[in-house]
């Protein structure tokens, strides 16, 4: 087939390896992305293998292939819709009878099944011997066995692979699930129908849709009705007759009953090829298992390992951040020397190097935590810590496995965000992403410190730990609040395995990691250009300003007068004339460049806002600084330092001197800091949101929630302080 | 009796699965069938969920979902 790569999909229950096999298939040439509409991610690599082009795609992990979920009905669908040419099962062979559900259900589908039997070496130890010769008989399927995590086996499953898709043989139709005689009579009779009325519409292979109409599945009822036209009044009636003629029978739903017997053939199966020794091997991992959930110290060890992810992402992302640092300042030393003086330079140094050099620094602690939650991920750890932390996120309406990416957010929203990924259902997935912003990220810290250390001395430490449990607590109020009206509905089960503890292999956690920080760049690269080129041209412009006094005058006027008492003094306290004529020049540069913020588009926004944000208690300079903060919470901070002028060196002391002698009292400023904990994200964050929702509607729902949260609980805050008489 | 009133190490067959749609299938799916053995490994250090071992593989579930499968302790 020239011009057409061959297509291969992965299919597979989660933990099965599947992870690890695409990995070391494609390596690093691969892709990731989201299945189009839904936020279930989406990975695909090209390869060649032998001179023929293989296009791999990694369908999501499910445990089976009723539509009951998103990701069964994307992988359902991809089968289905996109007919790959070779559908590659992997199956977990120290698992095999639940691996083999997906199996037969893969079976059942018309297509070509190449069967994997993974970590043959885990069942080895396990004790579990597996006849692969006698499997592909009875089944009448080719199977390979493969140890993923030593690459064993990556060559055989490529060619098998290939040569399936390349032979022109008919997908075999004997050797496949046979039901008992009841059930067979329903499907036949089902199947002789559709084949009679409208086997040139249905969508489908007969066979399977009897089976699937019977098993009443509302993907394929839909598709069939879509299909057939008005034809379908009389298919339907039929359905209903046999599946209640089944239920009387069984006094079960046909839907039941045919899982068990699936399970019924598995058993079957398994006991003609599966050889169990009676050699046991120590279990390794439930032993590890039995500390690490323990019910004394299980806690405190997960509280341990989170103290270190945190701790090990910022001491050691602080020296790469500081290396970066250094580089953004060399690289806007550089052009500042290059450059000749004017508005281009100015926009380069201070608009744009200055802008994304501000999320940049953020970089390497986003990879460190995609690191860690990639190593939490692959060793097993990450669904003992939804064990054990179910009973309290369930309190929100959560799933336990919320709870990393809650936790994340304290150091970053963005990688926070992403890492909701790990949530199978998208009800929680979806909270979870509403909810995790108002976990307070470390931009928000330096603003804190700010008006903190300025307001309440002694007390600041207290204070800032109170921001961030008034966040936690509205994250739970609005946990609970969606999920009785926005994402109602019954909770997915929580039904989750928990699979052997793993060495994760170092070539997965770098792809994880890598993939993940591609994002961060890429997207957020962008978005923060444009962004950056935005505040400045807002507060650069207009140009001329018509300023209250000459100040170039002016400076001459001070220059000249200094120059000429130094000369007069000839020599005796020429020094400190010298520092009092800089101290003098400096002040008048303050106050230019204080009239030039107050006379900017931005100064004239901020008065233009002031109103909405006057009953908060906030003035026009923290409501220009609050609206740079939409870029990096972080900004608002330097904001504030323009807008109250204030100059370069020591520069924290003179804004904290500056807010002190400002309108600001202890009561606004906490009510400022509240605000900045609760309104709208940076935009790094909005714009993963829009992309972990995959829907505009959602990150502007988030936007506009969290704002007019914010407002609200500032102003309660302000108002209610004030009545109490506090500020 | 049903499943979340099982101790710590105890053994049971499963009697019947009862439940929801969704909850109900995924059960079975994952090899939650009549007939089968379970073998209840732990609770969760806040006594929720709970740990059970079937088919040779670990699977966590709440104790509400464990509540609406029916066993038979074995001795």
């Amino acid at each position: 087939m020239p011009g057409r790569p061959i297509s291969i999909a992965l299919a597979g229950n989660p933990n099965s390896g599947k992870t690890t096999i695409f990995n070391n298939l494609t390596g690093t040439r691969q892709k990731v992305g989201n299945w189009p509409g839904v936020t279930v991610e989406k990975k695909e690599g090209k390869i060649r293998y032998q001179g023929v082009e293989l296009l791999i795609t990694d369908l999501p992990g499910t445990y089976s292939l009723t539509p009951f979920s998103i990701e069964e009905i994307v992988a359902r669908n991809f089968i289905l819709d996109e007919h790959p040419d070779v559908v590659v099962d992997i199956i977990d062979s120290s698992n095999l009878e639940r691996s083999l559900y997906l199996a037969t259900q893969l079976r059942e589908l018309d297509c070509k099944v190449l069967f994997v039997l993974n970590m043959t070496d885990l069942a080895r130890n396990r004790g579990i011997k597996i006849d692969t010769e006698k499997l592909s008989e009875l089944l009448d399927v080719s199977v390979v066995a493969t140890v993923g995590n030593k690459n064993q086996g990556m060559d055989q499953l490529l060619e098998t692979a290939v040569r399936l898709a390349e032979s022109n043989t008919d997908v075999a139709q004997k050797r496949r699930v046979r039901y008992s005689k009841d059930i067979e009579a329903a499907i036949v009779e089902l199947q002789r129908h559709l084949e009679a009325q409208c086997a040139d519409t249905l969508p489908y292979n007969p066979r399977w849709t009897a089976i699937k109409l019977l098993e009443d599945d509302n993907v394929v009822k839909e598709r069939t009705a879509a299909g057939v036209g008005e034809r379908g009044a009389d298919i339907f009636e039929q359905v209903d007759r046999l599946r209640e003629r089944l239920m009387d029978r069984y006094a079960e739903e046909p839907e039941i009953v045919m899982t068990d017997e699936r399970y019924g053939f598995i058993a079957g199966i398994i006991k003609e090829i599966q050889i169990l020794s009676t050699r046991r091997r120590v279990d390794v991992s439930r032993n590890i298992d039995l500390v690490l959930t323990n019910r004394f110290v299980g806690f405190p060890i997960f509280l341990f390992f989170i103290w270190a992810m945190f701790q090990l992402t910022f001491t050691l992302g602080d020296y790469p951040m500081q290396w970066i640092e250094a580089g953004v300042g060399m690289v806007s030393a550089l052009l500042d020397t290059l450059l000749p003086q004017g508005i281009f330079k100015n926009l380069l140094v201070d608009g744009i190097v200055a802008g994304v050099g501000s999320v940049i620094v953020f970089l390497p602690n986003i990879v460190l935590l995609f690191f860690f939650i990639a190593l939490f991920e692959d060793t097993g750890y990450m669904s003992r810590c939804a064990f054990l932390m179910d009973k309290i996120m369930h309190l929100i309406g959560l799933h336990g496995k919320s709870f990393i990416p809650m936790l994340m957010g304290f150091g970053c929203n963005v990688p926070a965000i992403m890492a909701a990924r790990t949530l199978e259902s998208e009800k929680d997935r979806l909270l979870t992403i509403l909810i995790t912003p108002f976990m307070s990220c470390a931009a928000r810290l330096p603003v804190y410190i700010v008006l903190a250390g300025t307001f309440f001395g002694a007390k600041a430490g207290t204070v800032i730990f109170s921001i961030y449990l008034l966040g936690i607590a509205l994250s739970i109020l609005t946990g609970r609040l969606f999920r009785s009206t926005l994402l109602r509905g019954a909770d997915a089960p929580f039904v989750m395995e928990l699979p052997p503890y793993r060495v994760p292999m170092f070539k997965s956690l770098m792809i994880h990691m890598w993939d993940r920080s591609k994002m961060f760049l890429k997207k957020m690269g962008g978005v923060i250009l444009i962004g950056s080129v935005v505040v400045w041209t807002l507060s650069a412009f207009p140009r001329d300003i018509d300023y209250s006094i000459d100040y170039e005058q002016k400076r001459q006027q001070i220059a000249a007068d200094y120059d000429r008492r130094m000369a007069e003094a000839q020599g005796t306290g020429s020094e400190a004339l010298k520092e009092e004529k800089e101290s003098s020049l400096g002040q008048l540069e303050r106050r230019q460049r204080f009239e030039r913020a107050e006379k900017s588009y931005m100064g004239k926004i901020g008065k233009a806002i002031g109103p909405i944000f006057s009953p908060l208690g906030i003035d026009w300079r923290s409501s220009v600084a609050l609206i740079t903060g939409f870029f990096a919470k972080e900004i608002v901070v330097s904001t504030l330092g323009v807008l109250y002028a204030v100059g370069d060196e020591n520069e924290s002391e003179a804004l904290q001197q500056a807010l002190q002698d400002s309108d600001m009292t202890p009561l606004s400023a906490y009510a400022m800091m509240a605000f900045v904990l609760l309104y709208v994200p940076c935009i790094a964050t909005v714009t993963t949101i829009r992309h972990e929702t995959g829907s505009s509607g959602w990150m502007l729902f988030s936007v506009a929630y969290s704002t007019a949260l914010a407002w609200t609980v500032a102003f309660a805050i302000y108002q209610g302080g004030r009545l109490f008489g506090l500020g | 009796m049903n499943l979340s009133q099982l101790r710590e190490g105890q053994r049971a067959t499963i009697l019947r699965v009862g439940g929801n749609g969704a909850l109900r299938r995924r059960l079975l799916e994952m090899g939650l069938l009549k007939g089968t053995d379970l073998y209840v490994e732990k609770y969760a250090p806040l006594k929720d969920p709970m740990e059970l071992i079937v088919k040779g593989y670990h699977v966590s579930l709440r104790v509400q979902e464990a509540s609406q499968i029916s066993v038979e302790p074995i001795e």
